[in-house]
């Protein structure tokens, strides 16, 4: 049991525990923190995989923005209704049919993989390969990403504007 | 931890994923099923990009990042403008479109 075994356990544990609660609590805000730790938590996967700004950037972005967001919408659409958001699921069984159904079918890829050997080593520093990529080669998509981004805005604005 | 350790997590972080947005009632309650599922590709890409020394595994997350919150932030709007027109965000209750 070396040390990344144990962390990797572990956050597994959260990572799977916090997922079920995001999917199974019927008060929609615990959901949402549910959801917020399994961010987290994932962040840490990224961790263990040496990608030490992926790790900030879902901090940032996922733990930091979209949760905020979605507190921000469930907070106003309660304002709107004038109670609290409960909530209760249906086609349980159904659901977790398949669900199951899926999940069996990616482990049943993932039992034909050949043993993965070491992890090969990156060739310089990874943040430094990541920001000349972003510049270099993929700086196509990077700059559609923004207007991605400014489209999104606009659009988001436009369809929750006020009518008045 | 091998390959296949982060492999089986995301599918299972997947597969719970896909478990909530097919029984959630609540149109937020379906986009945060969505957010796990984004996450658990994340993860697979993240990993692949790590096993192969390939650094377009971790451009690739960068940019399903981005998209992801953009898509959020489109999302929740569409939910609010919803909300304002049915004052409902059960998904069942929203079948104008229905033949």
């Amino acid at each position: 049991m070396t040390g990344e075994t144990v962390v990797f356990a572990a956050v597994a544990v959260v990572l799977l525990a916090a997922s079920l609660g995001v999917v199974l609590t019927p008060n929609l805000f615990h959901a949402v923190l549910c959801l917020a730790l399994a961010l987290v938590a994932t962040a840490v996967v990224f961790l263990l995989l040496d990608a030490p700004f992926l790790f900030g950037v879902q901090l940032l972005l996922y733990a930091g923005g979209v949760v905020t967001i979605v507190v921000f919408a469930i907070m106003l659409t309660e304002r709107l209704v004038g109670a609290s958001i409960r909530q209760t699921s249906r086609y349980l069984i159904n659901g977790a049919l398949l669900s199951a159904a899926v999940l069996v079918g990616v482990i049943g890829f993932l039992v034909q993989l050949p043993a993965s050997g070491p992890r090969p080593v990156w060739s310089g520093e990874i943040t430094a390969l990541l920001g000349r990529a972003l510049v270099g080669p993929y700086v196509m998509p990077f700059e559609l990403l923004a207007v991605l981004l400014v489209i999104a805005l606009l659009g988001a604005l436009y369809l929750a504007r006020s009518d008045t | 931890m091998p390959l296949g350790a982060y492999l089986t997590l995301a599918a299972l972080v997947f597969a719970i994923g896909l478990f909530g947005v097919l029984t959630r009632r609540n149109a937020v309650g379906i986009l945060l099923g969505i957010e796990l599922m984004l996450n658990a590709v994340n993860i697979n890409l993240v990993a692949f990009a790590r096993f192969r020394a390939d650094l377009a595994g971790l451009i690739f997350t960068l940019f399903t990042i981005a998209i992801t919150v953009a898509e959020v932030a489109v999302g929740l709007a569409i939910v609010i403008a919803i909300f304002r027109v049915r004052r409902t965000v059960e998904a069942d209750h929203l079948d104008l479109l229905r033949g």
